[in-house]
């Protein structure tokens, strides 16, 4: 296992490192002169100049990387062009949105898939078993936005138990922090829900098609234990894979999510700061969320390893 | 007083639907006593096993009686027979690479069945599961107990499936091929040791095969299947020496021997010609009859019962034929 652990660390910090210099360059390298994007076409050049020397964006590229890599470890993603303030501190506020939003979408997905799947997994040939095939069908086909703008139209309008948008402070209230992040949250589950529920259903009716269940059968288990103890232990595998794949779409739907309930978090921020042209807020945020992506993957990765020995004593 | 049958087969169909695996099998095994049952693929002895095992796929269902240690196998609940299996009925299955749970040591895995059917604690069950390694003549039992699935061989991993097996002294162990996907050096190994393990616990054993000649070295009776029906029935030493039914014959006939092989290359071994034909289209009257050389009109038309000669055939091999009008 140590060995494991050592080589998905190390492939994950290496990734890192690619993904930190795919992004400078994309953003720095491509786009021509800095100074002269920020400002604008109707800068002069005295201007454009004055702002590559005040943000060192003159010197050479190695250089100005290097430089944004070593403050990104000390945890400094840098200041905005136009209001000077720290990137650090507008992120660190929008991470109290969004990481909720996207962690508690994941868990209320998997709360959703992992029962859905196995009740229909073993009882296709029942009603409800059908019904749920066909929920995670619809599920699948309705995009996570819709879904949004019908529960904020039924929960928050028609029955107006729940804000339709908007943003209460952890600080302020935090039930009212709570209650604004439920629809979003229940809008980002019900997807990925939908989703998670046909992998878990065919991860269920593989495993208990297995000739291992037999034997765990024919040794004495009853269908219930053999399902729990040997089943889902091994289907749990095929899922793990799955959920480690679908982190990059939830992290799509939470930029969209966060739109449609005028959510004040850091996919919102990035977006505008595109649209403001803050290039060091944008390229440090992304690198921030690629980060993120990257961390889910290696724990679902070291999860695998402690779910299968195959894995972890691979050599 | 005598003892039970370790188990009692009364007229079992097994079936999906309305096509039926297994038409009307019936057979006594004593306690203690060791059958062979034999067949070509589709012959139905896969789903007698299982119907025994009351673990029968989804959709498939059994009728007739299965009398074990006093109940109907048949007519019990999951639940109850969830507490005899791998307790006073067990089976070893055909593929041990795919039959043990990949994620959990083979060591717990005995030790599993051992806690689960007895009052013992999870420590004296794991001892209890190396002793039985040693017996099932594992190296570094020890070591090996600790290993997971995949890093131990194919031999070793059947030997695991007995240990389970007979972890708990069964009345009956079912074998279902046991040997047929292990490499061909460590089979006689694997069969010595099923053999020897069961007449050490005096458990009746139920031998899978089709090859022959491991059932003639293992077992005192045998039963031959055809198309879901046993065709011939008896001790191992009458139904091989002095075959009454066609099949039986054919089977036979069709074994390598040093006789019949020929080094040269130009073979000689016999073979039954056609096929078992599929549940949806057996013929009529005996379901041998398209490939028997003895068929007659009356085989066409009427199904043959098990004679008192141990053979279901209307014309038995080396009666004298009577031409019908």
């Amino acid at each position: 296992m140590p060995v494991y652990i050592a080589r998905k660390l190390a492939f994950f910090l290496l990734a890192v490192l690619a993904a930190s210099i795919a992004i400078f360059l994309l953003i720095r390298g491509a786009g021509g002169n800095v100074a002269a994007v920020i400002l604008g076409k109707d800068a002069t050049a005295e201007a454009i100049n004055a702002l590559a020397q005040q943000y060192g964006l003159d010197r050479p590229l190695f250089v100005q990387y290097f430089d944004w890599i070593g403050n990104l470890l000390q945890g400094d993603l840098g200041r905005s062009f136009r209001t000077n303030e720290p990137v650090t501190d507008l992120v660190v506020s929008r991470l109290s949105i969004s990481i909720p939003l996207c962690v508690s979408g994941l868990i209320l997905g998997l709360v959703i898939a992992i029962p859905a799947g196995t009740y229909s997994a073993l009882n296709s040939d029942k009603p409800l078993g059908a019904v749920i095939a066909l929920l995670s069908q619809v599920g699948i086909a309705v995009p996570v936005f819709w879904a949004g703008i019908l529960l904020s139209l039924l929960f928050g309008v028609r029955l107006g138990w729940l804000p339709t948008g908007g943003w209460t402070n952890w600080d302020v209230s935090f039930w009212g922090a709570v209650r604004s992040l439920v629809l979003p949250v229940i809008s980002l589950g019900l997807i990925l829900g939908a989703s998670l529920t046909r992998y878990v259903r065919s991860a269920v009716l593989d495993v208990m098609n297995q000739d291992y269940v037999r034997t765990a059968r024919a040794t004495g288990m009853t269908r219930m234990q053999a399902l729990l103890q040997v089943g889902l232990r091994n289907a749990a595998l095929p899922i793990a894979t799955v959920v480690g794949l679908q982190i990059a779409e939830l992290i799509g739907g939470t930029v969209i999510i966060e739109t449609v309930f005028s959510l004040p978090g850091l996919s919102r921020m990035i977006l505008a700061n595109v649209a403001a042209r803050e290039v060091i807020v944008v390229q440090s945020t992304v690198m921030l969320i690629i980060i993120f992506v990257m961390f889910i993957n290696l724990i679902v990765d070291l999860l695998y390893g402690v779910l299968d020995p195959r894995v972890r004593l691979a050599r | 007083m005598t003892t039970p049958p370790a188990i009692e087969v009364k007229n079992l169909t097994v079936g999906y639907e309305d096509l039926n695996a297994v038409r009307g099998v019936s057979f006594t095994l004593p306690a203690g006593g060791r059958m062979g049952l034999v067949g070509e693929s589709g012959s139905g002895k896969s789903m007698t096993a299982l119907a025994l095992m009351g673990l029968l796929p989804a959709g498939w269902e059994a009728h007739g009686e299965v009398l074990h240690d006093g109940v109907n196998l048949v007519t019990e609940t999951d639940k109850a027979l969830s507490s005899r299996r791998g307790r006073t009925i067990s089976m070893v299955f055909q593929d041990p690479m795919s039959s043990l749970n990949p994620v959990r040591r083979v060591g717990d895995q005995i030790a599993d069945v051992i806690h689960r059917h007895n009052k013992v604690s999870r420590r004296d069950a794991m001892r209890q599961a190396v002793d039985l390694m040693v017996q099932m003549n594992l190296p570094r039992p020890d070591q090996l107990a600790r290993s997971y699935p995949h890093q131990i061989s194919g031999g070793q991993k059947q030997r695991i499936m007995i240990a389970m097996a007979l972890a708990c002294y069964p009345q009956l162990i079912i074998a279902d091929e046991p040997t047929t996907a292990l490499d061909v050096t460590v089979q006689k190994q694997v069969l010595r040791l099923l053999n020897a393990a069961t007449r050490e616990r005096n458990s009746a054993l139920l031998m899978i095969t089709h090859d022959l000649p491991v059932i003639a070295a293992m077992c005192d009776t045998v039963a031959v299947m055809y198309a879901g029906r046993i065709v011939e029935y008896g001790p191992v030493q009458d139904v091989f020496r002095n075959p009454r039914h066609h099949y039986t014959r054919g089977l036979l006939d069709s074994q390598p021997t040093m006789d019949n092989i020929a080094l040269d290359g130009s073979s000689r071994l016999v073979s039954i010609p056609g096929m078992v034909p599929p549940l949806q289209r057996l013929p009529s009257g005996c379901a041998f009859n398209p490939r028997c050389p003895a068929a007659t009109e009356k085989c066409r038309t009427e199904m043959p019962e098990l004679g008192p000669n141990g053979a279901a055939c209307w014309h038995p091999v080396g009666a004298v034929q009577v031409v019908e009008a």
